[in-house]
């Protein structure tokens, strides 16, 4: 045998033994990267599903509390402050001047939020900066007036039982768009069980599918 | 157990599994997608409540009607206001551009006073004590005459509180800037009498002959003017003009006849020529000319044949004939008269022989013509009370009729003719002709006060800058003006809020009588201009108030005026340009770019063509026969007795050959990015030239060098 065959012939049993080898160890790094895949996979999952949520947004507290059953045990309906205008657009959150039709600077009740908004907003004259769970894009036009008023559809389809809410919930934003939590909905999913739960256009096409027969075209609402 | 790539793989793989199946990428790609079509950086109008408040605008004496667009206390649109008397809904590039006024980098923010160079931040209460405290001066050294004030128009209850206050002061030195209205008394002052003013009725008049005047470039009341010429096609009326270039309105005429620059009072003459030979004229109406008719038609049939009209003109014999006989035939002919804006310096003899050819032909205070009317004083001020030193003051008299003359008593004076100088919303140091000899006066006189919203040329000659509401900012009556048929009062409003540190001119006056005392105090008893402008606004006030606006005159005057020929008969020379060059160079008015305060908004600017502004270079128009080697854009100096200046060329057929124009309004040299270090500033290149027998400032060019730069 020359010594290049020789050489031929160990390196086929070297290389030969290595595979018998290989396989034995391919099968434990097998189940090992199993083990790592599975381990890697849960823990992501679970990261996408609670974690990012939490860091997806930033909680905001309102400027003060605002009991909106005390309110409207007081004034009976939402339309006494959230009104449309005479030019039938929607006046939205209630400008200070709205609420200085019943509040003063002296407060009419004993909570320490109502002294909150006599003595930072009412006296300074300052609106408050309200952060809003239900605004849109500046992209998407809403007329309340063709909901409430032609459709006569009630506030809490889309806006759920606030009026029976004594505080309000933190505001949480959104840090990539900048807008409320409550459009995309609570679920992380987008999984809901109420009308309300969220506001994204595909609720809107829905609704509009299933009142109207046809889901709306583009520019009903991006005008 | 070893831990290898595959491992590794196993826990890539598991990781982008678990990403996948989690809400993490559905959710990051609507987010997105929301975040790209809305990007946080770009503004965003802000949600509220709409609402529209109406105003007069008082950039121009156009003074049209306005409608501003609100979101709860921000104005953020403005438009023409529907059915006003003057513009309808109509509006120019310039009042839709009011709210880049407000906003302006050149506001003037809180009250200066000038430190070596700059200005520093001082107190209302400083600043008003300051001024009284020169004005005492003043009086103390029993010089009331010194006391001198510039103002933009003569109308209006700002002008009147000056006026109230330089009379009260004991000072007769009040002078207000050249205007179309200026001119269009004292044209009518020369033919019918002192007190009277002007209007043409062009929407009704079936041949406009306009000697230079922009009728759809910013002449008169802008809007008006446009709606007028709209119409024309359809009343079948003719317009035709006559001027050096082949302007925008000429372009839009019937016929434009181009005329060499200076000679427009010898074609109204010629003209009148024609319809007196042709026996054209409104022989009822020429029955009643007084102050030498008969010599004055002796002078025209010698000195103003066709023949030599033609050679003095450069127009064809032809074509005088016939444009006098056609307007001598229309049913409702008016002639028109005022160059560009109608503005700028103008020859007194000129509008007169234009407006000759009005009386002429019977067109006066008839339907379609031009109407003569008393100016109409409708404020109600009460008598001022005068001490002895303001008797004695205004017994003085006054340096001369015109705001040049004030300027030319401050320069030739070794000692200060002038201790104290008012200017209010206006910019002599900009507007006026030879700017460097107007900037040397306010160098002379020891203490300027500049009431003025922003920081222009004049304003930082200024020694003391009391900082006034911009127009949307406060309340003041608006007079119409600019040869408006009717006679129409707008109410301008508050807007918004004031932005700034700044007050209502009228306070301003108010609080400077006050801290004076004495009977100058007694006669400025308002507790604010608000309160004066309700009672001396009196039988007008409701209507004022109630509409936003109080017509004083419209239709058709009654009986025709008395016509005085004197100043004509006189034969009175006509102007001639200064200068030594070949070429002669003349002002253009541009729509786009005014020519007085305030200066153009940046919007405005931005729509300037390249044949106008090209970069940061002014461009002119020059006949490609005069510009000889010269091609489009090329750098030429132009040199004139006054200055020198390096612009751009723009060879143009439909400018007279032997003449170059440049655009007024351009060369602002004020701290705003947007409007000044663009162009040069034609009235650095013209120098005043005094008309004989008028004595206004009546340059209609001067003569030019033109060299390759």
């Amino acid at each position: 045998m020359s010594k290049v065959e020789h050489k031929s012939e160990s390196g086929s049993e070297e290389s030969t033994g290595e595979c018998a080898a290989g396989d034995t160890k391919d099968d434990k790094g097998l189940g090992l990267g199993v083990i790592f895949f599975i381990l890697a996979f849960v823990i992501c999952f679970l990261s996408g599903t609670l974690l990012f949520p939490k860091l997806l947004y930033s909680k905001k507290e309102q400027p003060f509390n605002f009991d909106h059953k005390l309110h409207v045990e007081q004034t009976s309906d939402c339309e006494s402050c959230h009104a449309l205008r005479e030019d039938g657009s929607f006046n939205g959150i209630p400008k200070l001047a709205k609420c200085m039709e019943c509040h003063s600077e002296t407060p009419l009740g004993e909570t320490k939020d109502e002294a909150v908004f006599a003595e930072m907003y009412v006296a300074k004259e300052k609106e408050v900066p309200w952060y809003v769970y239900s605004r849109q894009p500046d992209c998407v036009f809403f007329s309340h007036a063709a909901h409430t008023k032609t459709k006569g559809m009630d506030c809490v389809t889309c806006h759920g039982p606030i009026g029976t809410s004594t505080t309000l919930k933190p505001y949480e934003e959104n840090r990539i768009t900048g807008y409320s939590r409550d459009i995309w909905g609570q679920n992380i999913w987008g999984i809901k069980k109420h009308s309300w739960d969220r506001m994204k256009m595909d609720d809107c096409a829905e609704c509009h599918k299933k009142e109207t027969g046809h889901q709306g075209y583009c520019f009903q609402c991006h005008k | 157990m070893k831990v290898d790539r595959r491992s590794f793989l196993g826990l890539g793989l598991g990781a982008v599994a678990g990403i996948s199946v989690s809400p993490v990428i559905l959710k990051l790609t609507d987010d997105s997608s929301i975040w790209t079509q809305n990007w946080p950086w770009t503004p965003v109008p802000v949600d509220g409540e709409v609402s529209y408040v109406s105003s007069v605008c008082s950039l121009c004496p156009g003074s049209c009607g306005i409608s501003v667009r609100k979101i709860d206390d921000r104005p953020v649109k403005v438009e023409g206001l529907d059915e006003y008397p003057i513009n309808d809904g109509g509006a120019c590039l310039h009042g839709i551009s009011i709210l880049q006024y407000l906003y302006d980098p050149a506001r003037i923010k809180t009250p200066l006073k000038k430190k070596g160079d700059k200005f520093e931040e001082i107190s209302w209460d400083d600043a008003v004590s300051m001024v009284a405290k020169k004005l005492s001066d003043i009086r103390s050294a029993k010089t009331p005459e010194k006391l001198a004030c510039i103002i933009d128009k003569d109308q209006g209850s700002v002008s009147g509180l000056f006026k109230r206050l330089m009379k009260s002061f004991g000072s007769t030195n009040l002078y207000t800037m050249p205007s179309f209205e200026s001119y269009l008394e004292l044209t009518a002052a020369a033919l019918h009498g002192k007190g009277t003013t002007i209007g043409f009725d062009l929407e009704n008049s079936d041949f406009v002959l306009s000697f230079g005047a922009g009728v759809i470039e910013g002449w008169g009341s802008p809007v008006s003017c446009f709606k007028a010429n709209a119409s024309r096609k359809e009343r079948g009326a003719k317009l035709y003009q006559i001027e050096p270039r082949l302007s925008n309105t000429a372009a839009n005429a019937d016929k434009w006849v181009p005329i060499k620059p200076g000679t427009e009072a010898d074609l109204a003459l010629g003209m009148a020529a024609v319809i007196l030979k042709k026996n054209l004229f409104d022989a009822a109406a020429a029955a009643k000319f007084k102050g030498g008719f008969n010599k004055l038609a002796a002078t025209l049939q010698n000195d103003y044949s066709l023949s030599k009209t033609s050679e003095i003109t450069g127009i064809k014999e032809t074509d005088i004939e016939e444009t006098a006989t056609l307007f001598a035939k229309a049913k409702m002919p008016v002639a028109v008269f005022g160059k560009g804006r109608g503005d700028g310096s103008q020859s007194l003899k000129e509008l007169i022989a234009v407006h000759s050819l009005n009386c002429l032909v019977g067109s006066i205070n008839r339907k379609g013509g031009a109407f003569i009317q008393p100016v109409k004083n409708y404020l109600e001020f009460p008598e001022e009370s005068m001490d002895d030193a303001a008797k004695e003051g205004i017994a003085k008299p006054k340096f001369g009729q015109y705001v040049h003359d004030l300027f030319e008593k401050v320069n030739v004076s070794s000692q200060p003719a002038v201790e104290a100088l008012f200017v209010y919303q206006s910019n002599p140091c900009y507007a006026l002709h030879d700017t460097k000899t107007i900037k040397q006066a306010f160098g002379k006189i020891p203490f300027v006060v500049s009431f003025s919203s922003f920081m222009d040329e004049t304003a930082g000659e200024a020694d003391i800058i009391l900082p006034v509401h911009t127009f949307i900012e406060r309340l003041e009556d608006i007079p119409s003006g600019a040869g408006l048929a009717k006679m129409v009062v707008g109410l301008s409003k508050p807007v918004v809020k004031p932005l700034f540190n700044t007050k209502h001119p009228g306070d301003i006056l108010l609080l400077i009588a006050k801290a004076l005392g004495g009977s100058i105090g007694k006669n400025f008893e308002w507790a604010s201009y608000d309160k004066c402008l309700e009672t001396v606004a009196g039988s007008i006030w409701k209507s004022l108030s109630k509409s936003g606006h109080a017509i004083l005159a419209k239709g058709v005057p009654e009986a025709p005026p008395e016509v005085d020929m004197t100043f004509l008969a006189g034969n009175p020379a006509s102007v001639q340009s200064n200068g030594d060059g070949d070429l002669m160079l003349i002002p253009i008015d541009n729509m786009r770019l005014p020519s007085s305060a305030p200066a153009a908004a940046p919007f405005s600017i931005k729509t300037v063509s390249d044949e106008v502004l090209k970069g940061k270079d002014t461009v002119v128009e020059i006949n490609p026969k005069t510009a000889g080697s010269l091609k489009n854009y090329d750098y030429v100096t132009l040199t004139t007795p006054v200055g020198t200046a390096k612009v751009m060329i723009n060879l143009n057929d439909g400018m007279m050959p032997g003449v170059i124009g440049m655009v007024k309004g351009l060369g602002h040299t004020f701290d705003n990015k947007y409007v000044s270090n663009k162009g040069v500033n034609i009235n650095d290149l013209i120098g005043p030239v005094i008309e004989p027998g008028s004595g206004v400032d009546a340059a209609f060019g001067i003569k030019v060098k033109i060299s390759r730069a």
